[in-house]
């Protein structure tokens, strides 16, 4: 069973070859310094990094990416190395976070070859920093054991380099920022020119204390770097750090006056009552972290947080809803009773009954709403600081990720289709999100609901379906690597050319809009090949006896206006590539109004109850998995005048032109 | 320390620190049906069932058993049935966990039972008991044996209730029959 760190706690590794796993959720530098018996690092060779990536025993990646796995074999170093730092530091370019305040906590994991987890450490409670030492290995009588350390730096890479006692540092942080910027440059401007001055001025920050302006980068010059070998007691057991490991870990908390937070980052239960900043409510609101669940990657544990909320917010309304439908009934019960005996109907005795009735009800309800606020209260501070962590397939229209927007290397688990709430706290959005490849296909309807705004016709309802739908669309081709995922439309009579802009014009589509009755069965007619020739070859065992021209990415089809433009064999054909298609990578997303397609009787009831039903404007319609309360669901639609769409749309197309070049 | 509670006997679920408990743990185990050599296969399983009744005053609300695991509130979750029952080693076999802390504010007591589900008496049952654990620390609260508890199919064991601004609970015991905690509503209606 693998520990949970805290800052300070050590932990014993049991065998000298290691994978080091850091998920951060957005692009770090990884990078590892040696040093010797006193913790000094001696020169630049002893220092592994983007720019210099290699040395004897181990191996960093020569780019910032979100994840890390570095390979170490402790056995292999030098041998007089007896400390190994992993660090981890923000690139500098335009885009990126300035601070690790503003990213989501990184993860780190020891493991051993084979994947099991040997210690994990969450970095939490980072603020101004934009380095930190995240872990270190460490050679203590013979065997090397691993501490969480969590030191952070607001100086960058130059103080905490220059902090390990290494000549130059200031030079090889240049370095190292350079190589970095120079591997992101196909995608994001180059850092801007910084004044020497602005580094030195910055001091070294812990625990989210900044420290005072003006001193000087080295917090506590009287502690040294790391206790010799055989001055500290030599028997810190595991989970209890010693002097050693806090004079080691924490120098600048003794300077600063921070305080060491021992609390575990993952349990949530016994969190101390730190402040958060907005605090919501003076109880004790622990602080969020966004990543603050359980997975393997970032991106999971986001994932896994995100449903943590939704069945949270709906168990804790599900108790508001039930406290309340007791009060009331009780309060029923209560009046009846007063009524029930005619003697006593009237007077001041009936009076007081039914007012002690009225009080216990609304005493009642005061003090479940009390623990809904509070509960409401968490949780809106825990999705102000994970909403800005989403990544771009999971995030909303109007997050930052969409500006440093990449082409993924990976598909992700999952998708945001939407955003979900309750009518008691209608400000709390839950993002709707759903696992890829999708199971079903999508229906945007196109009609008018009880609950469609008077404001809006039902031309316009028609037209808005069109603009989630492609919203949709272009947030797909932006979750999968590029040529992972095509998207095709049917437009028979035009309609939605406006909403299809976006797509169009950006090349974000390999083929053109198929339209009239000759474009909508051409197009359908490749779709259903494409689903049977990959059926047969699945069912026969022989995948690669697939014909060299067929598009194997996962395909989306668009179909607008439906069933205008179609015909029967058609509709037929409709129907087979909703339920044969998901299995097969094949998914359908019909823009279309119900009543529509009322011609056609109950042949199509098959169709719609296999779709996913989504509305273009708040419509309560879906249920939780767990207490089933009816859902709000809003679309996520960029925001007006953005050209969102149409900058990602671009990104997609122009990685696919170089994928297909180069391939 | 442990307290085996006699029938009847409650206890306050304050810390001996003073501090409220926050999770509390019903824990039922039993051992299960030995082996029969070649047929072992054609053994009669036990399986015990526990349960959680959620009541506001006198109403039931809630109830936490083997097909709704967690309540609507999530204040009272169930591991997951055991069918066969364990090694009587003195492990739990099913577990019950209250957050006491997050339990809906209408609620007033929380009942639980355990019920014969294959219908063996407690008679038959080797080993079988029930305890109550500050989930917390671990620390067992409470604990009750069902063995030799004669031609009985279920118990109602015991009630957490809110006394003042904290829990107390209350040890019940009280013997009764029935497949599942359905048949011992009135049986249970007794001790509200």
């Amino acid at each position: 069973m693998s520990a949970e760190l805290v800052r300070g706690q050590n932990h014993p590794l049991p065998d000298n070859r290691l994978e080091v796993r850091v998920s951060a959720g957005r692009p770090v530098i990884a990078g590892v310094t040696l040093g010797d018996a006193q913790g000094k690092v001696r020169d630049s060779a002893w220092v592994a990094h983007p720019a210099s990536p290699k040395l004897p025993g181990l191996e960093v990646s020569r780019q910032a990416a979100a994840d890390h796995r570095l390979a170490v074999d402790l056995g292999a170093l030098p041998g007089d190395v007896h400390w190994v730092n992993v660090l981890l530091a923000l690139p500098v370019v335009d885009g990126a976070p300035r601070t690790f305040g503003a990213v989501a906590a990184p993860f780190v994991a020891i493991t051993g070859l084979d994947g099991t987890e040997i210690a994990t450490y969450t970095i939490t409670d980072l603020d101004a920093e934009s380095a930190v030492v995240a872990v270190e290995l460490y050679l203590r009588k013979g065997s090397w054991k691993v501490r969480a350390v969590g030191q952070g730096y607001a100086g960058g890479l130059a103080a905490m380099l220059q902090d390990q006692g290494l000549p130059g540092a200031a030079e090889m942080a240049a370095a190292i920022n350079e190589a970095v910027a120079s591997g992101l440059a196909r995608s994001v401007a180059p850092p801007p020119p910084r004044a020497e001055g602005d580094r030195t001025r910055r001091a070294a920050t812990v625990g989210g204390n900044t420290a005072a302006a003006g001193q000087p980068p080295h917090p506590a010059p009287a502690t040294p770097p790391g206790p010799p070998p055989g001055s500290g007691p030599g028997t810190q057991g595991p989970g209890t750090p010693g002097p050693g490991a806090q004079n080691r870990t924490q120098p600048p908390a003794q300077g600063a006056g921070g305080r060491l937070n021992y609390q575990h980052p993952n349990r949530r239960s016994a969190a101390p009552p730190a402040p958060p900043e907005p605090a919501p409510t003076a109880a004790d609101p622990s602080r969020p972290v966004a990543g603050n669940a359980s997975g393997w990657t970032m991106e999971e544990r986001l994932y896994n947080q995100v449903w943590g909320m939704f069945e949270d917010l709906a168990r804790t309304t599900a108790a508001y809803r039930s406290a309340v439908d007791f009060a009331d009934s009780r309060m029923d019960q209560e009046l009846d009773r007063a009524l029930s005996d005619p003697a006593a109907r009237v007077g001041a005795a009936a009076d007081a009954a039914r007012s002690s009735a009225r009080a216990r009800h609304s005493a009642l309800v005061d003090q479940a709403k009390a623990s809904l606020d509070r509960d409401i209260a968490q949780l809106a501070a825990e999705a102000a600081v994970v909403e800005p962590a989403l990544p771009p397939a999971f995030a909303a229209w109007d997050s930052a990720v969409w500006h440093g927007y990449q082409v993924p290397m990976e598909t992700p688990m999952a998708v945001r289709l939407g955003d979900l709430h309750l009518p008691e706290h209608p400000e709390l959005r839950i993002p709707m999100l759903v696992r890829l490849p999708l199971e079903r296909g999508l229906w945007i309807d196109s009609g008018r609901s009880p609950n469609t705004p008077m404001t809006v016709d039902s031309d316009q309802a028609r037209k808005l379906a069109m603009e989630v739908g492609v919203a949709l669309a272009t947030r797909m081709l932006a979750a999968y690597p590029a040529s992972d995922f095509t998207v095709n439309v049917i437009d028979p009579a035009g309609s939605g050319a406006a909403a299809l802009a976006p797509l169009v014009h950006s090349g974000a589509l390999k083929d053109p809009v198929a339209t009239g009755a000759g474009g909508v069965s051409s197009m359908i007619a490749k779709l259903i090949q494409r689903v049977d020739l990959v059926q047969m070859a699945v069912r026969g065992g022989a995948s690669d006896a697939l014909p060299q021209h067929l598009d194997l990415s996962e395909q989306l089809l668009i179909v607008n206006d439906f069933p205008y433009g179609f015909d029967d064999r058609s509709v037929t054909q409709l129907r087979y590539l909703a339920d044969e298609g998901p299995s097969v990578g094949v998914h359908l997303m019909m823009v279309a109004d119900r009543e529509d397609a009322r011609a056609y009787g109950p042949v199509l009831d098959p169709l719609w109850r296999s779709l996913l039903r989504l509305t273009p404007t708040p419509d309560d319609h879906l249920a939780d998995p767990w207490v089933g309360h009816a859902w709000t669901f809003s679309p996520q639609l960029p925001p007006p005048d953005s050209l969102v769409l149409h900058q990602v749309g671009e990104r997609v197309s122009a990685a696919r032109r170089a994928w297909g070049s180069g391939g | 320390m442990t307290v085996n509670l006699a029938k009847g006997q409650s206890i306050s679920l304050q810390k001996s620190d003073g501090g409220a408990l926050s999770v509390v743990r019903m824990g039922l185990g039993w051992k299960a049906a030995p082996r029969r050599g070649l047929f072992g296969s054609r053994t009669r399983e036990i399986d015990l069932d526990a349960s959680a009744v959620l009541f506001a005053d006198r109403q039931p609300v809630d109830v936490v058993f083997f097909q709704h695991l967690v309540s609507d509130d999530g204040s009272v979750r169930h591991t997951g049935d055991n069918l066969v029952g364990g090694a009587g080693g003195g492990g739990d076999d099913e577990s019950i966990l209250v957050d006491l802390q997050r339990v809906p504010v209408h609620i007033s007591q929380i009942v639980f039972t355990v019920n014969s589900f294959t219908g063996q008496t407690f008679q038959e049952v080797q080993d079988a008991f029930c305890r109550l654990v500050d989930e917390s620390n671990g620390q067992e609260l409470a604990r009750y044996t069902l063995t030799g508890g004669g031609q009985y199919t279920a118990q109602v064991m015991a009630k957490v209730y809110r006394a003042g601004n904290g829990w107390q609970m209350a040890a019940i015991g009280s013997p009764t029959s029935g497949r599942t905690f359905q048949d011992l509503m009135p049986a249970i209606a007794a001790h509200l």
